[in-house]
């Protein structure tokens, strides 16, 4: 069922216009490039019955066709940053015409090429640091036991009834769960002082820099706890120079994990002035 | 000086340094993705208002399922589909207030309440994230 349609907006490019081969994109979509106040627009034409005022918040809310839309929304835009300098909007623009589309770009024309004069010839890289838990430093590395005299307390007697010996080892277990603790706890300051430490040496690298905050750890499959989520805009040329910096960065700091994503388009900085 | 694998297959795709020999992971993850093309990238108004707030909860609510999403899908798991926190679906279902029939639209809640579940949201993830500390032990 076709009802009014609307128009999704993928990103911002600089380039001459004319046919422009791309992925499908949302909900299967032929991806246009539309010439807008001087401007390329990369857009679909979508079912405002999906992708409507009522609609997307609902359908934003639904796991399966957020992760459909979101994938296909970043397959336009990576295809298209890997052809000429785009700047990616948020997902969720959507116009109802053509006509107010092109309104609102002209109201901002100068600031949109100045943004794609500064993302050109860039692409974001993205780096999360991880602590890593047992490497040789990791002083809770050397207390591995801590976790199994719990049982001497949990299977004697309840408290006031042991022997002096029982009172003893549970005395004994919580004093070595405290400094269990505390060292974890130092080692925690310390692995967070080595990620703002990388993320100073890679942001010297970049022509801009953000933080996101860190995944959850609790759900995430890597157990250790993230300490840095960050994204880096890296010259294009540069991108080789960087990975060798995260490399060195990763050898110098073995207390952490370092994971480098990328080449992005650049996601995280279409919307910041540098 | 790198002993860990470095692989890279296409956009997003992570490599792994790791002094001591760890492999590179897949294709690029969907709470990456999700991070940037929600949370980032050019705000332009659009005549379809989607409220910032609503957004802004969205991303909230990702941080709380997408890291696990994938791991879940894998094993059937779709809880979230039934948690009244992380989808207004259920949410809507769960109360009875409102009146059966009414699909869509959706009943707009107050700014006021959205930003007091946002609280509650955030509230929560800080909790989540303090849990991770127990990560020791399991190494």
């Amino acid at each position: 069922m076709t009802g009014y349609q609307g128009v999704w907006v993928y990103a911002i490019a600089d380039y001459a216009g004319g046919d422009v081969f791309l992925h499908a994109g949302v909900a299967r979509t032929q991806v246009r490039a539309i010439a807008a106040a001087g401007l390329t627009v990369l857009a679909s034409d979508v079912d405002l019955a999906e992708f409507g005022e009522e609609a997307l918040p609902r359908n934003l809310e639904n796991l399966s066709w957020l992760e459909e839309m979101a994938r296909a929304h970043h397959n336009v835009v990576d295809a298209a940053a890997r052809l000429f300098p785009v700047l990616p909007t948020r997902f969720s623009t959507v116009y109802r015409s053509e006509a107010t589309m092109v309104a609102a770009l002209a109201e901002r024309r100068e600031q949109l090429r100045s943004a794609l004069t500064r993302v050109g010839g860039h692409v974001e890289w993205g780096v999360k640091a991880y602590a890593v838990p047992g490497w040789e430093g990791d002083p809770t590395a050397r207390q591995g036991d801590a976790s199994e005299p719990i049982t001497a307390g949990v299977a004697g007697p309840g408290p006031g009834t042991g022997t002096g010996a029982e009172s003893g080892a549970g005395m004994a277990y919580l004093k070595r769960r405290r400094a269990q603790i505390l060292a974890r706890q130092e080692f925690s300051r310390t692995a967070a002082a080595s990620a703002r430490e990388v993320h100073i040496e890679l942001s010297g690298h970049a022509a801009q820099a953000r933080l996101y905050p860190p995944q959850a750890t609790a759900l995430s499959r890597t157990k250790a706890p993230m300490l840095l989520n960050a994204a880096y805009l890296i010259d294009a040329e540069g991108s080789a120079e960087f990975d060798s910096e995260v490399a060195a960065a990763a050898a110098a700091h073995p207390d952490l994990k370092l994971d480098l994503t990328g080449p992005w388009p650049p996601y995280s900085f279409a919307g910041q002035e540098g | 000086m790198i002993e860990g694998d470095i692989v890279q297959s296409g956009a997003g795709a992570a490599q792994t340094y790791r002094s001591g020999g760890a492999s590179g992971r897949g294709a690029a993850n969907l709470g990456d993705i999700l991070e940037r093309i929600l949370d980032k990238g050019l705000v332009i108004a659009g005549d379809i208002k989607v409220n910032l707030l609503d957004i802004e909860l969205l991303t909230i609510k990702l941080r709380l399922v997408i890291a696990s999403l994938d791991t879940a899908r894998e094993v059937g798991i779709n809880w979230w589909e039934n948690d009244p926190w992380l989808s207004a679906d259920a949410a809507r279902r769960a109360d009875s207030a409102v009146p059966a029939g009414t699909t869509a639209p959706v009943p707009r809640a107050g700014e006021s309440e959205l930003r007091a579940e946002n609280r509650r949201l955030r509230s929560r993830v800080t909790e989540l994230e303090a849990g991770g500390e127990d990560y020791e032990g399991r190494r």
